[in-house]
């Protein structure tokens, strides 16, 4: 099933039948510059035949409304800012506790993994959610061909550093600790769900979204989902994060979506789900686990009050 | 004196103009996926700046004799009423969606709101005793009320500091300027204080 949307048209996914035809069913009337492979990878994305009543957040509104504070602290400075930010080529690092370790280009990575669409929701911390469908491959299918040994508990994740492509980062009033850090747990890292993406909208990430490589965790904050990836790091240790350093009783390693951990500037107990109007927001009631019930065995044994 | 008229009508129309330009833009779309929390950040911004503004006042007139100022202070003040107002509002209709039970359970949990509650009732109590009848039936009582404009402003920046997250850059850059408000303020007091001291009969 195959269709195309046009800028600013939200659609309804539409799923059931459809056979996975290659090719993402939702691309943005938009111009990103993309190396012609990646553009043709792209283009080759089998479409998300999963149905999703959610209404897609619009391409402008995905692109131009980003955290991403090695470019500013405004929502809008990502996308006025990132220009200096040169995707490609790319390399990242795999590192630690796997018998294949090295630098890696992107073009190599992506060309053992199938490219995938999948429409998911994203829930920022600040109380406010997008649905996007994104085009990506499961992190697992990658971390599986470095070998992670058996002391590979963890995978922690790093931003690129330099203050020439992500200017923010020379700013001295920041309160974060360049570069971004994330982390998973294994398990986490491994679950089906755990996207890393390379594009939305059948287009090439905008650097504002992260570019060139980024995570998508959907059923967490959406700081987990770090952008602009550089290393990828099996570790042994639970791997320290960037919020986490900062204000460890505000944002937790975990951060799952929870409706019912408060944090304390922002009721986690709804969302505005974006695009929302002045006069009737569009406000809706957050779910447990940000509606991805599937990872809840992941979280059996673990008190999600204390690891929140 | 016409040319006060004149600058009280420019004053005003400045000081409306980033009203007019957000409430321009919200009608028209401009404000992108969020224009809730774009309206209550730049209502909240230029409540604090409009603070800043009416404070400025009395040290301008002092330093720089811009004699001219002084009897505009009380419309700057207002506005900084009338943007807390705004900011109070868009955050209770456009976040909120006018659920009072949240907004009970809001200005209690969260600390930031807490600090900015008093800080607009104080906005309020000031503009109401604004005009000249409230200023002579209040005589000494009447200074001692404006007074508080200080603490609102102090509370003003407690709740900016409270929610620093990525960066620190306001917090510090509207902390020095309340400090230096604030400084020159008790110093004058300290100062007259010394000389009440000294010639008690004397009343500047
Ligand atoms: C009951 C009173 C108040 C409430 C409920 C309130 C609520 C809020 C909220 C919800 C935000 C945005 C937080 C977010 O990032 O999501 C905010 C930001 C802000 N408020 Fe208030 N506020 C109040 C009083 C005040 C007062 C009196 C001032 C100024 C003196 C003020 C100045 C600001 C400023 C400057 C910001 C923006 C901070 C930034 O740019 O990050 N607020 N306020």
């Amino acid at each position: 099933m195959q269709q195309s949307l046009a800028l600013g048209t939200a659609a309804v996914a539409v799923g059931g039948v459809a056979t996975a035809t290659a090719k993402p069913s939702f691309v943005a009337d938009a111009d990103v510059s993309s190396p012609s492979w990646l553009s043709q990878k792209l283009a080759e994305a089998s479409a998300d035949t999963a149905t999703l009543d959610d209404k897609l957040t619009p391409y402008e509104h995905v692109t131009s409304y980003n955290n991403f504070y090695e470019f500013g602290y405004n929502k809008d400075d990502p996308a006025k800012h990132s220009d200096t930010l040169k995707p490609h080529p790319w390399n990242v690092e795999i590192a630690g506790e796997a018998e294949k370790t090295g630098s890696f280009n992107l073009e190599d990575i992506l060309s053992k993994v199938e490219l995938q669409e999948r429409v998911y929701r994203l829930r920022c911390v600040e109380a406010w959610s997008m649905v996007i469908p994104w085009i990506g491959f499961e992190l697992g299918s990658l971390l599986k061909q470095f070998n992670p040994t058996s002391r590979a508990n963890y995978v922690a994740f790093t931003t690129l550093e330099d203050a020439l492509q992500m200017p923010a980062q020379g700013n001295a009033f920041s309160t974060i600790d360049w570069p971004y850090v994330e982390g998973l747990t294994m398990a986490e890292a491994m679950h089906p769900l755990t996207l890393l993406a390379v594009g939305l909208y059948g287009k090439a990430l905008p650097n504002q979204n992260g570019a060139p490589l980024r995570l998508v965790v959907p059923w967490k904050y959406g700081f987990k989902s770090i952008k602009s990836i550089v290393k990828i790091e099996f570790t042994q240790k639970q791997p320290p994060t960037s919020w986490n350093i900062l204000a460890p009783n505000e944002y937790g390693f975990y951060a799952n979506v929870n409706p019912e951990v408060d944090h304390p500037r922002w009721s986690q107990a709804t969302e505005r789900r974006l695009p929302s109007g002045l006069f009737s927001p569009n406000i809706i009631d957050t779910q447990m686990f940000n509606g991805y019930d599937e990872v809840a065995s992941l979280y059996k044994n673990v008190d999600l009050r204390k690891n929140f | 004196m016409p040319s006060t008229l004149w600058r009280r009508v420019i004053l005003a129309v400045l000081m409306l103009a980033p009203f007019a330009w957000i409430s321009y833009a919200a009608v028209t779309q401009q404000l992108g996926a969020d224009p809730a929390k774009t309206i209550v950040l730049f209502t909240g911004e230029w409540t604090i700046y409009s603070l800043f503004f009416t404070l400025s006042v009395s040290p301008l007139v002092r330093f720089l004799k811009w004699r001219w100022l002084m009897p505009h202070r009380r419309m700057l003040g207002l506005f900084a009423l009338f943007y807390a107002l705004c900011h109070l509002l868009s955050y209770m209709v456009f976040i909120l969606g006018l659920d009072m039970s949240r907004f009970l359970s809001e200005l209690a949990k969260r600390p930031y709101i807490t600090a900015g509650a008093p800080a607009i009732l104080i906005l309020i109590a000031l503009g109401v005793t604004s005009t000249q009848g409230m200023m002579r039936r209040l005589g000494k009582n009447w200074q001692r009320l404006h007074k508080l404009v200080y603490v609102a402003l102090f509370l003003g920046w407690i709740h900016v500091l409270w929610q620093v997250r990525s960066s620190y850059f306001d917090a510090v850059l509207y902390g020095v300027i309340t400090a230096l408000l604030l400084g020159i303020r008790l110093y004058w007091t300290a100062k007259k204080r010394r000389k009440r001291g000294k010639k008690p009969l004397s009343n500047c």
